[in-house]
């Protein structure tokens, strides 16, 4: 059994867009945090800290999960990414971010890479989402300037039907 | 906020897990998903000194598929478990609960148990259970129980599970073969928490219904060989003794009037 004892900073490990990451943590720090400042990742936004406004959300394995109800502990071994893993080399979007931009899909701006982290784990799938499927799986994100229509238009154009894609 | 200082243990087995609980008990809190556990952690609400992470016990993701229901493990996540094929197809209603339960992000997490052990009145989870009259295995070092999910939930946000104890497993019993099941909610929002959550068993004329949101647990009613002239009555009689609470969502009186409209609604819609 691994015990991390409170106050003191453990190795941690983990495969971070691509890239190996070891750092050390606190039993206690959250993922979303370790991200922001060990990492220096601070894409990843922190909003509400109880899981409630989604900003802060990362794939884990793949997987859009909430970063402020993770231990950072918690990701050892995993692959995780976040927002600084979409746009390319040459600091290109990609067709998420675009159709985003596109569509003016933000007002702040702040709900942004957690919102394009649930459309890209979405994407993955390499199916198509009805416009009733899309607004379910961003239910669980929260936009406070009220932009959500055309975050929708913006993740149909990529996720849409396939006539609504091609236009 | 973030969470107070604590020490992370990390087992391998369940019974390192056990035995770490047998030593710190109350002053210990397991985690799996977390998605319950950690935003009580960020707000303070809890303040655990050891924190037993049991999220990587292979022993504890298991779901097993038998002729009488499926066994989810402690370890199973609420995603994992919708994506299991032959699990749904058994227990239908668990598929359709889930969709229910919080959003896609926090049931990549969360797990199915966990969901059982912080025991809110208003999740889906503890209210199928009820109704399908499942089961909860618990372990300590002194052996293993199972406990009815109505003698485990003993009020909000409390469970019969002692503090040296673990949830292993949790068991939910398919319905008998020639019943329907039908499930509706009332929230705010698609994954919010419930208002009102229903979800009933007919099998001919006899009716199984279990409310979920209006009392401190899950209740269930047995309604054999029901009259449909007399469920309104039935539903008013069951709405005055749940009685109900208001709250900044909804009043008391609004939540009786959900259990009679929309569990007729239910009712008659699972009875066709």
């Amino acid at each position: 059994m691994r015990t991390l004892k409170d106050g003191q900073k453990h190795p941690i490990s983990f495969t971070l867009n691509g890239e190996e990451v070891d750092a050390y943590a606190e039993p206690r720090t959250l993922l979303c945090d370790f991200l922001r400042h060990e990492i220096g990742a601070s894409g990843t936004h922190v909003a509400c800290e109880h899981g409630v406004c989604g900003a802060c959300t990362v794939l884990v394995e793949g997987k859009a999960v909430r970063s402020c109800l993770m231990l950072a502990a918690q990701a050892e071994g995993a692959t995780v990414e976040t927002i600084e893993s979409l746009s390319n080399t040459d600091d290109e979007f990609d067709d998420l971010q675009a159709a985003f931009h596109e569509h003016f899909a933000l007002q702040c701006g702040f709900c942004t890479p957690g919102f394009l982290m649930t459309l890209t784990m979405l994407k993955r799938t390499g199916r198509r989402y009805s416009e009733a499927e899309i607004r379910d799986a961003l239910s669980g994100n929260i936009c406070r300037c009220t932009g959500y229509k055309e975050i929708v238009d913006a993740a149909l154009t990529v996720l849409g039907p396939d006539s609504l894609a091609a236009e | 906020m973030k969470p107070a200082p604590f020490s992370l243990l990390i087992p391998d087995t369940i019974d390192e897990a056990v035995s770490a609980l047998a030593e710190y008990g109350d002053a210990a809190r397991v985690i799996a998903g977390g998605q319950s556990l950690m935003a009580m952690m960020n707000m303070r609400l809890a303040e655990p000194d050891y924190l037993i992470d049991i999220a990587r016990i292979n022993e504890l993701k298991r779901i097993e598929v038998t002729p009488k229901g499926v066994s989810v493990g402690a370890a199973v996540t609420q995603s994992a478990l919708a994506s299991h094929a032959e699990a749904m197809a058994k227990v239908p209603l668990i598929a359709e609960a889930l969709t229910h339960v919080g959003h896609v992000q926090t049931r990549n997490r969360g797990t199915v148990c966990g969901s059982l052990c912080h025991a809110d009145p208003s999740a889906e989870l503890p209210l199928l259970l009820c109704l399908l009259e499942g089961t909860v295995t618990l372990r300590s070092t002194q052996g293993e129980r199972t406990l009815s999910a109505e003698s485990f939930q003993t009020g909000m946000l409390s469970t019969a599970k002692r503090a040296d104890e673990i949830v292993v497993s949790a068991f939910f019993p398919a319905a008998p073969k020639n019943a329907r099941t039908g499930f509706h909610e009332i929230a705010r929002r698609h994954g919010d928490f419930a208002i009102v959550a229903l979800a009933c068993i007919v099998e001919e004329r006899s009716v199984r219904f279990a409310v979920g949101g209006v009392g401190d647990t899950p209740l269930a009613v047995n309604w054999p060989n029901l009259d449909p002239a007399s469920l309104d009555e039935k539903l008013n009689a069951l709405a005055w003794r749940l009685g109900g609470y208001d709250d900044i969502h909804a009043s008391a009186r609004y939540r009786r009037e959900l259990i009679r409209r929309a569990g007729a609604t239910l009712i008659r819609e699972t009875m066709l």
